[in-house]
């Protein structure tokens, strides 16, 4: 019967090219958009996760007060223990310490002299340990512009804008003027070996990146960070498991009394990333939402036209004997072939643009240089992405919404009589 | 850290010997006690930090108001740390570095060492017959000794205290307590004085604390003068910045 249906659809192209056009369109839009959406979205969270808040991250309460002012006098220390205890109590998170420092760097002329100066905002991640994602997750491979990355301590990345400034490249040596974690004065000499460019509006104007090693050498922060930072093994954030475990930490972990006990935090803690999660999940939900609606009474009107439009056939099939059953079970069979060949096609053709949007993005840097000002991180490049969903969403307005407008158009089987039929035929 | 030393110990003699004396008289007074010709003397910082305390030992050699230099004598991460102050200008060597850097600008409001006392306070050591108008608002007794309430206020322009409030020993003619306020009226720091003793015939603190009152939970820093000598010859040599790097 399969086999019948299938010869017949391919035979006669009025019923299959055109439904199984509409049908691919329009599963192609919607995975396309979801996965732009999903994409934008992750994307967002993700970059700000990178740079400053990780899914989740743990500080002293102290320094939470204060995360302003960089205290990094309130910063953790047995920083090595307390990852140990959060690789093992949450292992379903990776956890990487960081030192996150303000203060100049200058630039020494050839007698040793100061030749310029600038501030610095500069961050010791963890860049050379063997297992660290820290290059993986912030993308320096692909963001690195010139040099390479950092192989020891004492090495250096800024970014483009930074190294323009001081008029610096790779080979040069600079020294931070900075305040140990005890807020005494202290200088240190880096080498830069390479610059790089986020593409995160203004959040790296004045970022150095530096192994955390080179940062407690340089800060006297021996086994000590100002944070210990959090991210789910797949690096999607998800807000309500993240705001279960902060709960679950501090209540078991943070001492309200005494400022140097950890406490965790979400992404949506901070910096209004609360309003921004919540804001962005409604509307992607909602975008998404009316635009699968819309897609699916496309789709459903297709199905219902397709079988308006075969009235005669229809007629034809009952004067010649076949019962009304078989008509309407055999024209919903077709719908789903429609259905699946079309949403098959579709999800093919969407994922690709999916994938060529998760690889190429869509750049609007121009943009986010006029938002200088703004305290969010937000890339300068859209990039879609794919995800689980992407492979069934399809499947709703693709089959299901054709299915459903052919068995409502196909309920007029029913409703005709013999001699309409005959007439119907006569015309 | 000397200059910062001078600069307290100016107020002292603000308020003069007597009650005869007027106001002007009495910071003409404190000047010429102060402004020695020079100075030598060996110090331990305790900089009490919200989490530890930490002890800096350095040595100063300081010549009139223009010349300072500092070396830091331990603990072993800042030994070898020096200092030199020309008029208006001050540099610091670090020997981790190797490198001789001008603190300009912005970096003069740092904390010198984690202290409580910013290089700006270092800078300000001017004779404070030059920056201020003294106004006497009252006398007051504490801890069974008489002292002088005194306001300053600045005469000149760019201070980083143009306001100051102290209280003075009628007897040792030192600002046993002060209060540093911003043109606003806001509080900055405080200090305290103790350990009065007698150096070379004039009335010497041993023991300054500091505290900045911007920084929450500031427990303050200590000031602990080991040994001081006045009207020492120092050679010119001392505040050349070749020796920084020796």
């Amino acid at each position: 019967m399969i086999k019948f249906l299938t010869k017949g659809i391919i035979r006669d192209r009025s019923r299959s090219l055109f439904p199984v056009l509409v049908v691919t369109l329009a599963v192609a839009m919607i995975i396309f958009f979801q996965g732009f959406m999903d994409g934008v979205m992750n994307s967002m969270f993700l970059d700000s996760a990178v740079v400053s808040t990780g899914h989740v991250k743990v500080m002293t309460k102290g320094y939470k007060e204060e995360s302003q002012l960089l205290p990094n006098d309130l910063a953790l220390l047995e920083t090595d223990q307390l990852v140990d205890e959060l690789r093992q109590n949450h292992p379903d998170h990776f956890w990487t310490p960081r030192i996150t420092f303000g203060g100049l760097l200058d630039v020494p002329d050839d007698s040793g002299e100061t030749q310029s100066q600038g501030p610095v905002l500069a961050l010791g991640i963890d860049l050379l340990s063997e297992n660290s994602r820290q290059i993986e997750i912030w993308k320096l491979e692909r963001r690195l512009i010139d040099g390479k990355l950092p192989e020891n301590a004492n090495e250096a990345l800024l970014s483009t804008r930074l190294a323009g400034r001081l008029e610096l490249s790779s080979g040069d040596t600079v020294t931070l003027i900075g305040s140990t974690m005890h807020n005494a004065f202290t200088t240190y000499n880096f080498t830069v070996v390479g610059t790089f460019k986020l593409n995160l509006g203004p959040a790296d104007r004045q970022m150095m990146l530096v192994d955390i090693s080179g940062a407690r050498l340089a800060l006297d922060m021996e086994n000590a960070a100002s944070e210990i930072l959090g991210y789910t093994h797949s690096l999607f954030y998800n807000d309500t498991a993240a705001v279960a475990l902060r709960q679950k930490y501090n209540e078991i972990n943070s001492d309200t009394t005494d400022i140097f006990s950890p406490i965790m935090m979400a992404l949506r803690d901070a910096n209004q990333m609360g309003t921004m999660v919540d804001y962005m999940s409604a509307a992607t939900g909602l975008i998404v939402g009316v635009f699968l609606v819309i897609g699916m009474i496309v789709l459903w009107n297709m199905g219902l036209m397709n079988g308006l439009r075969r009235y005669g056939e229809i007629g034809m099939r009952l004067a010649i004997g076949e019962s009304k059953g078989q008509v309407y079970r055999s024209m919903i069979l077709e719908s789903v072939i429609i259905g699946c060949i079309g949403t098959l096609i579709g999800t093919a053709l969407g994922l690709s643009l999916t994938y060529y949007m998760q690889e190429v993005g869509l750049d609007y840097s121009a943009a986010m240089e006029s938002l200088g000002s703004t305290e969010f991180i937000f890339s300068n490049v859209f990039y879609a992405q794919i995800t689980p969903e992407l492979y069934y969403i399809g499947i709703m307005p693709g089959v299901l919404a054709t299915v459903l407008g052919t068995m409502l158009a196909g309920r007029a089987i029913y409703k005709r009589e013999m001699a309409q039929l005959f007439k119907e035929l006569e015309t | 850290m000397i200059n910062i030393f001078i600069s307290f110990l100016s107020f002292t003699f603000l308020l003069g010997q007597s009650n005869d004396m007027s106001v002007q008289e009495i910071i003409q007074a404190m000047d010429d006690n102060l402004n020695a010709k020079s100075r030598v003397l060996t110090s331990k910082m305790i900089v009490h930090g919200r989490r530890s305390s930490r002890t800096i030992e350095s040595k100063n050699w300081v010549v009139g108001i223009d010349l300072a230099f500092t070396e830091y004598l331990s603990p072993p991460r800042e030994k070898g740390t020096k200092m030199l102050k020309l008029g208006d200008k001050l540099w610091t060597y670090s020997p981790q570095t190797d490198r001789v850097i001008q603190i300009s600008g912005h970096m003069l409001r740092q904390s010198v060492m984690g202290s409580d006392m910013s290089y700006n306070d270092m800078m300000e050591d001017r004779p404070l017959i030059e920056l201020y108008e003294a106004t006497l608002e009252g006398s007051v007794e504490i801890n069974g000794r008489d002292h002088w309430i005194m306001l300053l206020d600045a005469k000149v322009k760019g201070l980083s205290y143009p306001k100051r409030r102290a209280w003075i020993d009628k007897e040792y003619l030192l600002p046993m307590k002060e209060e540093l306020y911003a043109k606003s009226g806001k509080l900055l720091k405080t200090s305290t004085m103790d350990g009065i003793k007698k150096v070379q015939g004039r009335w010497f603190p041993s023991r300054f604390v500091f505290k900045d009152e911007l920084k929450r939970n500031s427990k303050g820093t200590e000031w602990v003068i080991d040994e001081i000598e006045f009207d020492v010859d120092i050679p010119d040599s001392r505040f050349s910045k070749a020796l920084l790097r020796k």
